[in-house]
């Protein structure tokens, strides 16, 4: 019985457990004479209740635990002759699942029954041949012990399958019971399923901030393990990025963050005074009519993927910025540039700066413009001294969110700026950002062993950083402006 | 002897109750939100240096009509404006008046305070400082000092007039709002409901502040407390459903109406 299946029994459960909650609470009603604390509908929620979450809890703790236990036993059963020079046990314990596998799918299809599997030995029949049949392709001849592990692998995933099975529906008819039998007028069912809607809730949240949590400590691990092996000093303060993969390279930090702000800066040099003179027309000027229309078509703009403005930026902008400004000019021959990167992200963060700022501004209560309007001043004089001063830390904050995209982007850069580290001011020269270098590192056969690679890491929690402070304190004023007219 | 000092007593009051000279005359005055209307022709004449209080249930139109007397309607889009209004003889919906000069000759004081979020002196300034009434900082200080002090609110604020002016009490800031009104040197103030968000002292201290300023400027309060209508004007207008039901000395209002809404009104049968 696979998970699907048990799952969808455990449903049909949790819905019979449903109505006989229900009914079994107005049966009850009628017979006392007495008014139910809650509607029946809680009623047969709170057994619904009793009788789902508690079994998908064990089976999905079940289903979690199990691979983890069975690995464990399993792997010590494979001698450390059969491991391969150089490669790991986790290597042969890949195999012996697919062997498991395998051997499911030829019982499956008929081609053997349960007692053929167990007398059959590997150096007696060809199992690497017969597993093929199925589908199952496996790189080289199986070795007893690996075969006999695979055995006692699927043997043991078979009882424990077969457990998970018994106690999951046994735990939901049992606690769908005990709740059926609670269920009295007096019972304050409507609480329970109330605390369960508050833990749901609590729940999705916990999963957010805990997944946050667990990349920041498995960067940070990576990241210490990196600097293990190359000084931090270095990695801070050298204005050299060099990476050889027979060792010895420099990996110095500066250019890379350079490169980021560089493009960053052009960037948000576009999108900001465009973004918010966009805001301001929406917010002040245009017509219900026209804004209903204008703005979710700006936010287009953020939809569109970023490898589609990469392309962009290397097709178009890219190859006209070095024909018509940076050759006629001799600052440049190369057609990826900081300008070429940052003024295609420009473009996409347009959008970023002039909702958020429409929004702030649109925030800004009627009052403070009659008040303007009242004393005589024009529009555009109380945009821009009671609108936009109000509006500022809300406007600042857009911004900041907008830098800390621009800092993260990747794909705009790989393809628009260039892969080559370099500490200069010309703009029309490439130059490269830390995202690219991420990319660049990891990118091909790799292992996590070296600095070479590991310093990924340290380049992706130093980004980190960037953004979450840029986050942080955009929370910090726009939070601030809020307490403004309060 | 005695009889002339009391007929010369006599006429002075009988000319007090007059409405005086008008300051703003509105000429069959309609206003349309959209396909709905909601003035009908209202005629009414805003006496020079007095305080008119415009009376009447909600939805009756007297905020609109407050409204259009210095073209704050021009701000919502939907709405249109008919008839004429004449201050000092110059319809103000003449083309060829600058709406931006007009707001400067009648300022408005809102019914919520809504002080921007800038300084004490800052919200004061803002106005001299559009229309260039002051250039030099001594200026501006002047300006800042005898506004504040003529809507009665220096001495509670002179050591800190450059904090914000969202931090003063709910009564300090409309009276805030009126100086901030009072710097551009208006002819006329229109206050649309000023104290419905201000308790009973802050609201006796904006009465108080509102007829000193009679003296100086034309005042017209809408409101829907009676007793303030009774308190601080000398003319009232009661509105009904977007008309004019009738104007007259306040006191001949609310002691001898002529038309039987107003008594109800008045005495709290309708509204």
């Amino acid at each position: 019985m696979t998970p699907g299946i048990l799952a969808i029994i455990v449903l049909v459960l949790t819905v019979a457990g449903y109505f006989l909650g229900r009914q079994r609470a107005l049966a009850l009603a009628k017979r006392e004479g007495v008014r139910l604390h809650s509607l029946p509908s809680h009623y047969g929620q709170a057994v619904a209740l009793f009788t789902a979450v508690p079994a998908l809890l064990l089976m999905g703790a079940w289903l979690f635990l199990q691979p983890l236990l069975l690995e464990n036993q399993v792997s010590s059963q494979i001698p450390d002759s059969v491991i391969p020079e150089g490669g790991a046990r986790s290597l042969v314990m890949a195999d012996v699942r697919r062997i498991a596998d395998g051997m499911d799918r030829l019982v499956g299809s008929g081609g053997l029954n349960e007692d053929d599997l167990s007398s059959m030995r590997a150096d007696f029949s060809n199992i690497r041949g017969r597993l093929a049949e199925v589908g199952v392709a496996l790189g080289s001849d199986v070795e007893p012990a690996v075969f006999e592990a695979a055995k006692s692998y699927r043997s043991i995933a078979g009882t424990s399958t077969l457990l998970r099975n018994i106690a999951v529906i046994a735990v939901a008819l049992g606690f769908g019971f005990l709740a059926w039998r609670q269920v009295r007028p007096a019972m304050r069912a409507r609480n329970v399923s109330e605390t369960f809607i508050r833990s749901l809730l609590i729940g999705s949240s916990l999963v957010a901030i805990l997944t946050t949590f667990g990349i920041v400590t498995s960067l940070l691990f990576e990241t210490i393990h990196f600097f293990r092996l190359y000084p931090a000093s270095e990695f801070f303060f050298s204005t050299v990025w060099n990476p050889q993969f027979r060792g010895g390279s420099d990996l110095g930090v500066l250019p890379l963050l350079w490169g980021t702000f560089y493009v960053s800066f052009v960037a948000l040099l576009l999108a900001v005074p465009i973004g918010l003179m966009i805001a301001i027309y929406l917010a002040e000027y245009s017509g219900k009519a026209l804004r209903s229309f204008a703005k979710p078509a700006i936010e287009i703009l953020a939809g569109i993927p970023t490898i589609v403005y990469g392309l962009f930026a290397l097709i178009t902008v890219g190859p006209f910025l070095r024909d018509w400004i940076a050759q006629p000019l001799g600052l440049g021959s190369s057609s990826s540039s900081v300008l070429t990167a940052g003024l295609v992200m420009g473009i996409m963060l347009i959008p970023f700066v002039s909702s958020l700022s429409d929004d702030v501004i649109n925030a800004v209560p009627q009052a403070m413009r009659d008040g303007s309007y009242g004393l005589g001043a024009t529009q555009s004089e109380t945009i821009r001294k009671v609108i936009m001063p109000a509006a500022l830390p809300g406007i600042v904050g857009a911004i900041l969110l907008a830098a800390s995209r621009a800092i993260g982007e990747t794909m705009i850069v790989v393809m628009g700026a260039g892969a080559a580290a370099r500490l200069g001011l010309n703009p029309l020269e490439a130059m490269t950002t830390v995202t690219v270098k991420i990319v660049s590192q990891l990118t091909g056969d790799t292992e996590f062993a070296s600095p070479e690679t590991l310093v990924a890491f340290a380049l992706g929690l130093t980004l980190f950083v960037f953004t979450l402070g840029l986050n942080i304190l955009a929370l910090y004023i726009v939070r601030k402006y809020r307490e403004q007219y309060e | 002897m005695n009889m002339l000092t009391d007929a010369a007593v006599e006429e002075k009051l009988q000319s007090a109750s007059k409405p005086g000279v008008s300051k703003m005359v509105g000429k069959d005055v309609t206003v349309h939100y959209g396909e709905k209307q909601a003035l009908f022709g209202v005629n009414l004449e805003v006496p020079e240096k007095q305080v008119m209080a415009l009376i009447g249930p909600s939805g009756c139109g007297k905020s609109t009509f407050l409204r259009c007397l210095n073209r704050m309607n021009d701000t919502i889009d939907i709405c249109r404006v008919g008839g004429s209004i004449m201050l000092d003889g110059e319809d103000i919906y003449d083309p060829r008046i600058d709406v931006v000069e007009l707001r400067a000759r009648v300022g408005m004081v809102f019914q919520k305070p809504n002080p921007f979020p800038k300084s004490i002196y800052e919200n004061i300034a803002y106005g001299p400082r559009i229309h260039g009434l002051a250039s030099k900082k001594s200026e501006f200080d002047e300006v800042v000092e005898t506004s504040l002090q003529k809507a009665g609110l220096f001495n509670e604020v002179k050591d800190r007039l450059h904090e914000p002016g969202t931090g003063l009490s709910g009564g300090q800031q409309q009276r805030l709002c009126i100086a901030r009104a009072i710097a551009v040197s208006p002819e006329v103030i229109l206050m649309d409901e000023p104290c419905s968000a201000l308790d009973p002292i802050a609201t006796a201290k904006v009465e108080e502040l509102i007829d000193e300023l009679r003296e100086n400027y034309t005042i017209v309060i809408v409101t829907h407390s009676m007793q303030q209508a009774a308190r601080v004007s000398q003319r009232t207008a009661m509105f009904h459903l977007g008309n004019l039901v009738e104007e007259g000395p306040t006191d001949k209002m609310f002691t001898n109406p002529d038309d039987k809404r107003t008594q109800d009104y008045i005495t709290g049968r309708f509204g």
